[in-house]
């Protein structure tokens, strides 16, 4: 049988999505897991890892980005930080993670993607709030505005788009790292490629492709909508070639 | 629990007695690097001239690239290794393709980015379309270029790693396989080698990319 085949029947068998016990399974110390032979359950499990991950950078993130950018300061440290978690392989932290304290599994994937979902978030909120026109500035302090007020009625509707621009980056990129977690007994989507790896069944990894793959651009297409829809209108440019 | 034998983060015991293997992958992971980033740039440089001049075409090839650039490496890995199999070809083509999305945006940023005036000036002077291409836009495009090969270059060596699923990541292959005996000088001798590895790629572009543009150089000193 082709491969195309097998996969196709891989995704359309019903217990490859429900799993043959449930969602869940128990642990032995009393708590669950989702369950690694359940498509849905894993998928849950993905969205899970990624949206703790993106959540705890935007939180970091958010306000230093924004207090930074509100300043004026620290763009430097901004474009370094970004610089050198490129050249970081996620692969890499999530290995030195698994040696040191704080073991493997989905927590330390969590942090991981954290670290990784950081650096689009901070340089985005930074340069959106420094980037406002000087004038626009200078017209609402001459308008008797306080500097929090230039900050939070001003310079951040103005920063909007670019802060939910980094998001999107930070969100669509931690969706396609979060696959990685199956290398080192982590859960989400990339356990089906790994496992069909190693036990040769290249149709469950084609499928194991398809279903990462159809999950990362269904995540990237609704930030993108959501994007748009929190920006205001005119603020809404259509550029080929982004920034 | 102290009766365990040692497990330190760095040892040169550790880098002496496995240099064969170390360098090995080392070797590996630079000539992979250094050829999907070669063959990604042979493929941008048409592709982002053709995005730039057949208009039409310009957002099918910027949307297609987007795309590719949201899958993630391991389902791109694992897309390819029922038809290419386990081993080099499957990563090399994954990091091409990883590259190349990179180049076509900025090298495309690079030629629209170019001053029309001086693009006016080449054409009075009666500057055929080629030549105007390689003698003068390809010159000014040339920072936001070697930005884009910088990036490129940089994220292929983070990339290369992930080939561990195909049994092929270079220097990942130590950093796995130190993950699993739980052997941490293994890890972190084979992560310092590879951000080592990245620095001094970015480095050496930098300052080929410095010698290749004199006037930049001028232009800042004056």
């Amino acid at each position: 049988m082709s491969i195309w085949a097998d996969a196709w029947e891989y995704i359309s068998t019903g217990v490859n999505w429900m799993g043959e016990n449930g969602l869940t399974r128990p642990t032995y110390d009393g708590g669950w897991k989702f369950a690694q032979d359940s498509i849905l359950a894993l998928t849950i499990e993905h969205l899970y890892m990624s949206f703790a991950a993106v959540g705890l950078a935007a939180l970091t993130a958010l306000p230093l980005g924004i207090a930074l950018g509100h300043a004026r300061r620290g763009g430097g440290l901004t474009v370094a930080l970004s610089n050198v978690s490129r050249a970081v392989p996620t692969l890499a932290l999530l290995t030195l993670f698994a040696a040191s304290a704080i073991g493997f599994g989905n927590r330390a994937v969590i942090i991981a993607a954290a670290i990784f979902a950081f650096p689009p978030i901070l340089t985005n909120a930074f340069t959106g709030m420094a980037d406002v026109d000087a004038d626009v500035r200078e017209a609402a302090e001459g308008q008797g505005l306080t500097r929090l007020q230039v900050a939070t009625r001003v310079e951040l509707p103005l920063a909007w788009p670019l802060i939910a621009a980094g998001l999107r980056t930070s969100a669509s990129q931690t969706v396609a790292t979060v696959p990685l977690a199956a290398l080192v007994a982590g859960g989400g989507l990339g356990v089906i490629i790994n496992t069909g790896l190693a036990t040769q069944r290249y149709g469950e990894v084609l499928a194991g492709g398809v279903l990462v793959a159809a999950l990362t651009l269904a995540v990237d297409a609704a930030m993108g909508a959501l994007q748009r829809r929190l920006t205001p209108p005119p603020l809404r440019t259509t550029s080929l070639v982004p920034a | 629990m102290d009766d365990a034998p040692p497990n330190p983060w760095l040892s040169w015991r550790y880098v002496e007695s496995n240099w064969t293997e170390l360098s090995d992958q080392l070797t590996i992971h630079t000539t992979l690097t250094l050829q999907a980033v070669a063959i990604a740039l042979a493929i941008a440089f048409p592709l982002a001239v053709v995005a730039r001049n057949v208009r039409w075409l310009t957002r099918p090839i910027l949307g297609l690239t987007g795309v590719l650039y949201t899958i993630p490496s391991l389902a791109l890995f694992a897309l390819l290794v029922p038809f290419t199999g386990i081993g080099r070809t499957t990563v090399l083509i994954g990091l091409v393709v990883y590259a190349l999305l990179v180049l076509v945006r900025n090298i495309l940023a690079g030629l629209e980015g170019v001053d029309r005036d001086v693009v006016d000036a080449a054409r009075g002077l009666g500057y055929s379309k080629l030549r105007l291409l390689w003698g003068v836009e390809i010159p000014n495009a040339l920072p936001s270029i070697v930005a884009g090969l910088r990036i490129a270059t940089v994220t292929t060596v983070a990339l290369v790693t992930v080939g561990v699923v195909v049994g092929y990541g270079g220097l990942g292959q130590l950093m796995f396989r130190g993950f699993q005996s739980n052997y941490r000088a293994q890890i972190a001798t084979s992560v310092i080698l590879c951000l080592l590895l990245a620095l001094v790629l970015d480095l050496a572009i930098m300052l080929a990319a410095r010698a290749a543009m004199p006037w930049a150089r001028r232009r800042r000193a004056s």
